[in-house]
C-alpha cells in the first residue's frame, strides 16, 4: 500500500473540524435561550469526539485536543478549572484502550458503548466534585445532562464513519 | 541533516505507547488545574487572568447570540398578546380588582408599620447602591451554573457583591472584568448562602447541587420547617446582607428539605447587583466618628463640687452621736469630710419605717390575720418592705447589712422599743 493512503488523515480535518464545530455548538447553547417557558438542554458536545476520535486511531494529538475543549468549557461555563479536562479523558482513556473490542460493532451496540463513556464521564466529574468542593451534585441534574449528551451519539458514528477507514493501519 | 538521516531514523516508537504518554501527561495537566482551581473562594486573585480575558472575549459574543433570543421572544410576544387581548382583559380586571383589596391593605399596613417604627425607634436599613445588568450567558449544567452578566468593574462590582433578579436572590459575583462579571448561582454546586427561615427564625446553609432547588444545609431550629415557609438571607459571614428574599421551603422526596427559589418565577434576564461590601455601609459614617467628649476637669473636689452650708451642731451633747444623713444616695458609712455630719438630734430618722411608731400605727391596729390577708392580696410580704425601709442606708455598700447603717466608729443611737403589737406591721 503506498504511503500517501496511510497520511491520508490530516489533522486538521479529524482533530481540528470536530473541535472547532463543539465549541461553537457549546457556545451557542450557553444563550439564555427559552422555549415555552423552560431552559434548552445543555449537551456535552465534546464527548462525541472524545469518543470518536478514541474509535478512529490512537494518537498523542487527541488528549491534549480534548484538554483544551475542557479547558475552553470551563472558561465559559464557569467551573472549576480542569474539570471537564478530566472527564473527557475519563472516557477517552477506556475507549482508546478498548477499540479493538468495540471496532466494527453494530450502531446500536456502539451506542450502548457512548453512553456507557458518557456515564464514565459524569460519574468522573461528579466524584471529582465531591473531592473538590464536598457537595454531591444532584442526580437528577447530572442524569439530565446525560441523557441529552448521550442522544448525540449520531454525530460520533458519522465522524467514525467518516474517518475510520483513511488510515488502514489501524483497522 | 534530518532526524530521518540519523541514528534514530530507523527507530520506530509504537503509536499506542506514544498515545498512552500522551493521554497520561494530559490527565496530569487536567488534575493540576483542577487542583489549582479556588473558584469557591471570594479573593480576586482566584479569578486568574485567563477568566478576565475569557469573559471580556465572551461578554460581544453573548450579547450577539442573545440578541436574536430577545427579539425572536419580543416578536412572539408581541403576537400572542394581540391574539390572547381579550381573555387577558378579563384576566386583568380580575386581578385589578384583587390588586385593590391588598393596596389597602397594604396602606393600612404601612400606616401601622410607621408608628411602630415610631415607637421603638428603628431605623430603616439605608438603601444599598446597586447596578443593572444583563445576563448574556446561561451555563446549567449539574457541575457549574453559573451566568455572565454585562456590568463589571468599571461600574464598581466586585467579588461577593449579591445579586438580585426581579423576584428574589440569584447569587453572587464571583469574577469581575471590565463590562463584564461572573455570576454564580445559588444553584451552582460549590455555592453556599446563610439564609433563616423568616418564621422561625432558624438557621440553615443553602447548599447547591445543581439542580433547581437547593438544599438546606445545616439546619439549627427547634420549631419544625413547614411547607411554604418563607427563606430569606441571615445576613451571618457578611457576605449579603439581612432580608434578602430567597424563597419558600419545600419537603424533598426523602424527607430533607429544600428551597423553592423566588427567582425562577421569571426569566433571569435582567438582574440587579447590590454594591455591598460589608455591613459598614448600613452604618452612619457620621455615627462611627468618635465623639468630641467635653474637657476633663480636674480640679479638687471641694471646689468642683458643690457643699452645703455647713450646720451649726447644737451645743447639746448630742454632737456626741453625730450620724450621717441617711436620706443621701451615697453610701452610709463614708461621711463627707468637709461636711459637717448633721446630727441626729432626732433618733427617729434613722429608724427603720417599720420601728417608727407613727407610721406603723394604722397597720398595728389590724389584727395579724388580717394583715396578712392584706399582705398575700397585694402580693407583698414583709421583708421587701424592710429592705426598702433600709435600701437608702445600705444602698452604695457591698453588703446589705440588716441594721441601719451607722457610722462605725460611732454607736448607734438604740431606737425606741416598738410595742409588741407593732413589730410586724408592715407600714
Amino acid at each position: 500500500m503506498p504511503a500517501n493512503v496511510a497520511r491520508q488523515l490530516n489533522p486538521v480535518r479529524w482533530l481540528g473540524g470536530p473541535m472547532l464545530l463543539c465549541a461553537l455548538a457549546t457556545l451557542v447553547l450557553t444563550a439564555p435561550i427559552r422555549v415555552g417557558g423552560l431552559q434548552l438542554p445543555e449537551p456535552v458536545f465534546a464527548l462525541v469526539p472524545a469518543f470518536a476520535w478514541a474509535m478512529i486511531r490512537p494518537s498523542i494529538l487527541p488528549p491534549f485536543a480534548l484538554l483544551l475543549l475542557g479547558l475552553y468549557m470551563d472558561v465559559l461555563w464557569g467551573g472549576p478549572t480542569g474539570l471537564w479536562p478530566a472527564c473527557l479523558l475519563a472516557a477517552y482513556a477506556p475507549v482508546l484502550l478498548l477499540r479493538n473490542i468495540l471496532a466494527g460493532q453494530s450502531f446500536i451496540i456502539m451506542w450502548v458503548w457512548y453512553a456507557a463513556a458518557c456515564a464514565l464521564a459524569f460519574g468522573f466529574g461528579a466524584y471529582l466534585l465531591v473531592l473538590d468542593s464536598g457537595a454531591m451534585p444532584s442526580l437528577v441534574a447530572v442524569g439530565w445532562q446525560f441523557l441529552v449528551t448521550a442522544a448525540l451519539y449520531p454525530l460520533a458514528h458519522t465522524l467514525i464513519e467518516r474517518y475510520e477507514d483513511a488510515d488502514v493501519r489501524f483497522r | 541533516m534530518s532526524l530521518r538521516d540519523g541514528p534514530f531514523g530507523t527507530v520506530k516508537v509504537p503509536l499506542t505507547w506514544t498515545a498512552a504518554v500522551a493521554l497520561i501527561v494530559a490527565v496530569v495537566a487536567a488534575l493540576a488545574f483542577l487542583l489549582g482551581d479556588r473558584r469557591e473562594t471570594l479573593r480576586a486573585s482566584a479569578y486568574d487572568q485567563v477568566r478576565r480575558a475569557a469573559d471580556t472575549v465572551t461578554k460581544p459574543v453573548g450579547e450577539g447570540l442573545s440578541a436574536p433570543v430577545r427579539w425572536v421572544g419580543g416578536i412572539g410576544d408581541y403576537i400572542g398578546s394581540y391574539i390572547d387581548a381579550a381573555g387577558e382583559n378579563r384576566r386583568l380586571r380580575i386581578q385589578v380588582a384583587q390588586d385593590n383589596q391588598w393596596r389597602d391593605e397594604a396602606l393600612r399596613l404601612r400606616e401601622e408599620n410607621a408608628r411602630y417604627r415610631a415607637l421603638m425607634g428603628v431605623k430603616t436599613d439605608p438603601p444599598i447602591p446597586m447596578v443593572f445588568a444583563r445576563t448574556l450567558t446561561d451555563a446549567r449544567g449539574p457541575f457549574s451554573n453559573t451566568r455572565l452578566a454585562d456590568a463589571g468593574s468599571d461600574k464598581g462590582v466586585i467579588e461577593g457583591n449579591p445579586v438580585l433578579a426581579e423576584h428574589g436572590l440569584v447569587g453572587r459575583v464571583t469574577g469581575v472584568a471590565p463590562g463584564v462579571s461572573r455570576i454564580m448561582l445559588l444553584t451552582d454546586t460549590e455555592s453556599r448562602t446563610p439564609v433563616m427561615v423568616a418564621r422561625t427564625n432558624a438557621r440553615a446553609i443553602l447548599t447547591g447541587d445543581g439542580g433547581p432547588t437547593p438544599k438546606l444545609a445545616y439546619l439549627r431550629s427547634h420549631d419544625p420547617l413547614v411547607e411554604g415557609d418563607r427563606v430569606t438571607t441571615s445576613g451571618d459571614g457578611g457576605v449579603y446582607p439581612r432580608g434578602l428574599p430567597v424563597g419558600v421551603v419545600v419537603k424533598d422526596l426523602d424527607g430533607g428539605w429544600r428551597v423553592a427559589l423566588d427567582s425562577d418565577a421569571s426569566p433571569i434576564d435582567f438582574v440587579q447587583i447590590l454594591l455591598f461590601h460589608d455591613f459598614s455601609q448600613l452604618i452612619s459614617k457620621a455615627q462611627l466618628e468618635p465623639k468630641t467628649l467635653p474637657t476633663a476637669m480636674t480640679e479638687e473636689p471641694t471646689t468642683a463640687m458643690p457643699v452645703p452650708p455647713p450646720v451649726k451642731p447644737p451645743p447639746s451633747s448630742a454632737a456626741a452621736t453625730a450620724a450621717p444623713k441617711t436620706t443621701g444616695t451615697g453610701p452610709a458609712s463614708q461621711p463627707s469630710a468637709k461636711t459637717p455630719a448633721k446630727p441626729a438630734s432626732k433618733p427617729g430618722e434613722l429608724r427603720p419605717a417599720a420601728a417608727k411608731p407613727g407610721a406603723a400605727k394604722p397597720a398595728a391596729a389590724k389584727p395579724e390575720a388580717a394583715a396578712r390577708a392584706d399582705r398575700a392580696r397585694q402580693g407583698t410580704s414583709l421583708k421587701p418592705v424592710a429592705d426598702a425601709a433600709r435600701k437608702p442606708v445600705a444602698e452604695g455598700a457591698h453588703k446589705p447589712t440588716p441594721k441601719p447603717a451607722v457610722p462605725a466608729h460611732k454607736p448607734a443611737p438604740r431606737p425606741p422599743k416598738p410595742a409588741p403589737d407593732q413589730e410586724a406591721a408592715p407600714f
